[in-house]
């Protein structure tokens, strides 16, 4: 019974089904040309590069989105931990950390600013994979309550005040964070040399490690996961805590960006980033989902956005576009698990 | 044969995808009877009673009810015939109150407002005549299994029925209960009506029934007076041919002891235990079964095994490696311990992953190099069980759900071997799965035991138990009852021990 195993990567494969696999790219190249044709200004590489910076705020959330819904959960506090991580930057180059029994206030370099921050959203992700996965919270529970709780803080952080003019001073060491969010090194914006760089890694440990085949074996089907030996517990919590970690260094770019923490900033943020990750082929149910495809979902959602900008379409009919293309986006989703089965079960007859 | 019949199923047939679950049956239901039915797992009991009940649709055959042929194509139309059914997986609604749960579709509300004051009055006394004094408003999901059973009862006996079927109900019930049951049946046959009962405790079947009929494979192969038989005549009838005469096996060699439990214990959060002071030990290189019927309590010995249940107490030990108490099951794994489980599609297999992803999930860290998979992990261990196995795939990377039941169960299995395990915990190996895949997972535990693994696999069905097994190991209600070696024991030993409610007596070894 010898048989060969190159037969799946069949040539002859039905090009309705590759179309559809690749339906994501499609319609961002359908978006671009699209765009291109109705704006003169708009495939330019200042635009070009504008609007990756605007990509890769949402594109930091929607990848650790991607690995929360993989695993079977939702992060909806996001968000709410962008708004407040943004404060605590703002707060710590503002107003330093005052000691008040030593009377003393201290002011701390800016690349240690960035790590508290860092740190924190992370820790605010850990709660939340604490209480899903201690107290048995439903995930949309436990990070609607976080959504609510982080966006309290971060209001009263400053009394619903803004902190302004975040450069720092030379005297206290603290300057140089607005390079963050708008410096570039040899001509490409950081935040874009930083969406590469997370990005890379976090496809790779989702592919190539033990820990991201568990996310998918978690979401794919909990039981058979914890029978087979996964820790289905510290995967879970593990998801939150890097879907919060990324969330604050949205909020760092968010935050340099604006020169200002502002107590508001990423409200809603957590619906882009669940729609980005959707229409990259994640599956809400878990189990099924890449970085590749939420990195090309949040081009489509960003350009899209500005685009529509660009040529003058008004900010109510770019929200009706908007869900459009996310419902048609997940319908066709499902046309093509459909699909794939049927063809999948033909193979096997046929072979 | 003399009697009312009330309804006859004459040459039905039922072919599903693959198999012919029922084969020109003819099954006489006599008005105020007891009418038993017995048969293994998958003789096709369970596919008569749902054509019976309308949930199924026969591919051929008829069905009459006093002499008139009737069609039921949904099972509101059988209902409406006045027949009643008591599923083993109870159709309860644990969200919702007893009286709620009897009433669900033909709640009385005039008007379309529902009378709860009358539900509850009708469903108290409905209770109360099965000397069960549930408060109606009692949700469903804060009472026991037995509670629970009765509730379901009580649900058939809201509509007027004629016939009242009752699959494995006494499974979850203990004895008091069963008798109060069986006094319940007897007012039921004194009123008229009839009852279809399933059922693998034979002993209550010669109790209880009038009429019993047996179905083998999908075939009825007797149908008698019960005052006729007696236990050997059903379990031969049942099992036919012993299997063990045309799937021989040598006996393994004893070797050392591989795995060691000693009072193993696992207590119902409702109170009483669903493992009970259970110790055994399996030697490496032999194959021990585990017999034992429906809710005995053997899924949750195994569970307890390989670490799911953290309020399980007891001792075990692999290779002479003691486990500590709460150790994860992934340790346990690591220390050579592995469970196939019972539920394929629910514990066996990711859905959602390819045929490769699945077999390596178990054994991952085994493939890394510095915490870094390769690009096709363990490719050359899953090729070679593709072909030790003979599983049947394109590609290891085809999806897993394209794959027959007896492919993927072939999978799971690969994906316990490559965690290399000294002992491989099997729980009802063969479910769902044709034959042909049924007798290459049986030469594949065999060639296991040779090759020096221990296997213990749960088992209700006495063939596969009889034919596998250097050693049996019979439980009851969560407590060891018998131990037999291969050789040394009959079908009707297993059987009374799988019926006895205490040990005691059950030390044949």
């Amino acid at each position: 019974m010898e048989k060969s195993y190159g037969a799946a990567l069949r040539p002859q494969m039905n090009l309705k089904l590759l179309l559809l696999r690749f339906r994501t790219v499609i319609a961002l190249l359908v978006i671009i040309v699209i765009f291109t044709i109705l704006s003169n200004t708009f495939l330019t590489l200042q635009n070009i590069l504008l609007m990756t910076r605007h990509v890769a705020i949402n594109a930091f959330l929607a990848i650790g989105m991607t690995l929360v819904i993989v695993s079977g959960g939702i992060d909806l506090s996001v968000g709410s931990i962008l708004g407040l991580c943004g404060m605590i930057v703002g707060y710590l180059i503002d107003a330093g950390l005052p000691l008040h029994l030593f009377g003393v206030v201290v002011y701390f370099h800016t690349w240690f600013i960035m790590i508290i921050a860092i740190a924190a959203g992370a820790l605010i992700g850990s709660a939340n994979g604490l209480i899903i996965t201690r107290l048995n919270v439903a995930p949309f529970i436990a990070t609607l309550g976080m959504l609510y709780v982080a966006r309290g803080m971060a209001l009263l952080s400053n009394n619903g005040s803004t902190f302004p003019f975040l450069s720092g001073q030379k005297g206290l060491g603290n300057t140089g964070f607005p390079f963050l969010g708008e410096g570039d090194i040899l001509g490409v914006p950081v935040p874009i040399w930083l969406l590469v760089v997370v990005a890379l890694i976090a496809a790779f440990v989702a592919s190539r490690t033990p820990f991201g085949r568990h996310i998918y074996a978690v979401g794919g089907n909990e039981r058979a996961a914890r029978l087979s030996g996964v820790r289905v517990n510290a995967i879970r919590f593990y998801v939150y805590v890097i879907s919060g970690a990324l969330a604050a260094l949205s909020g760092l770019i968010v935050t340099s960006q604006l020169v200002a923490a502002h107590p508001a900033s990423g409200e809603t943020y957590e619906l882009n980033a669940i729609a980005a990750a959707v229409l990259g082929g994640t599956s809400l149910m878990g189990g099924r989902g890449t970085i590749g495809g939420t990195i090309i979902g949040s081009f489509v959602i960003g350009i899209l956005a500005d685009g529509l900008v660009m040529v003058g379409v008004s900010d109510f009919w770019q929200m009706v576009i908007k869900g459009l293309v996310i419902i048609v986006a997940v319908a066709i989703d499902q046309l093509q698990v459909n699909i794939s089965r049927v063809a999948a079960i033909q193979e096997e007859r046929r072979g | 044969m003399s009697g009312d019949v009330v309804l006859r199923a004459q040459g039905v047939t039922k072919v599903f995808p693959g198999t012919i679950a029922l084969s020109e049956v003819d099954f006489n239901t006599y008005a105020g009877k007891v009418n038993i039915l017995v048969g293994e797992n998958g003789a096709g009991k369970s596919t008569l009673m749902k054509i019976i009940a309308g949930a199924e649709q026969p591919t051929r055959g008829t069905l009459s009810m006093d002499g008139r042929p009737v069609r039921f194509r949904t099972p509101i139309e059988a209902q409406a015939h006045g027949i009643g059914i008591i599923y083993q997986e109870l159709d309860l609604c644990p969200n919702m109150s007893v009286s709620d749960n009897m009433f669900l579709t033909r709640e009385i509300a005039p008007r379309n407002v529902i009378n709860f004051k009358k539900q509850k009055e009708i469903a108290s006394d409905i209770l109360g005549r099965l000397e069960h004094r549930i408060d109606p408003d009692r949700k469903v999901g804060d009472l026991g299994v037995s509670a629970q059973q009765v509730v379901a009862i009580a649900k058939a006996l809201v509509q007027n029925v004629k016939i009242l079927i009752m699959d494995e109900p006494t499974s979850a019930l203990t004895g008091n209960e069963v008798a109060i049951l069986f006094r319940v049946i007897r007012e039921l046959k004194s009123q008229g009506v009839a009852i279809i009962y399933i059922s693998h405790r034979l002993e209550e079947v010669l109790q209880i029934g009038d009429y019993i009929t047996v179905l083998r494979d999908g075939k009825v192969q007797a149908e008698r007076l019960v005052s006729e038989v007696d236990i050997n005549w059903i379990i031969e009838t049942m099992v036919g041919k012993s299997l063990s005469a045309f799937l021989p096996r040598a006996e393994h060699a004893a070797r050392k002891v591989i795995l060691d439990v000693r009072s193993l214990a696992y207590p119902r959060p409702e109170g009483g235990q669903y493992v009970e002071d259970f110790s055994f030990h399996v030697n490496a290189g032999e194959i021990v079964g585990l017999y034992g019927l429906m809710g005995a309590g053997r899924s949750e010995l195994l569970e307890c095994l390989i670490g799911l249940h953290a309020e399980a107490s007891g001792g075990v030990v692999v290779d002479e490696q003691a486990f500590a108490q709460g150790m994860s099951v992934d340790e346990r794994i690591a220390h050579g311990l592995i469970l196939v489980p019972e539920d394929r599609q629910a514990a066996g297999i990711v859905q959602s992953m390819t045929v490769a992803n699945n077999m390596t999930l178990a054994s991952l860290g085994n493939y890394t190099r510095m915490g870094v998979l390769p690009r096709k992990p363990g490719l050359g261990e899953i090729l070679e069980m593709l072909r030790n196995l003979s599983i049947r795939v394109s590609s290891p990377e085809q999806q897993i759900t394209a794959l027959s039941g007896g492919n993927q169960q072939k999978v799971v299995v690969a994906k316990a071997l490559l965690t290399k395990p000294k002992v491989l915990l099997m729980d009802e190996p063969t479910r769902g799965i044709d034959v042909n895949s049924k007798s290459e997972i049986f030469t594949i535990m065999n060639d296991l035991a040779k090759s020096g693994i221990g296997i213990l696999f749960a088992s209700s069905e006495l063939k596969e138990i009889m034919a596998l097994s250097d050693r049996v190991l019979v439980m009851a209600r969560g407590r060891l009852t018998g131990e037999f070696r291969r050789g040394q024991y009959s079908e009707a030993d297993l059987v009374n021990a799988s019926a006895k409610d205490r040990a005691g007596s059950a030390n044949h070894t």
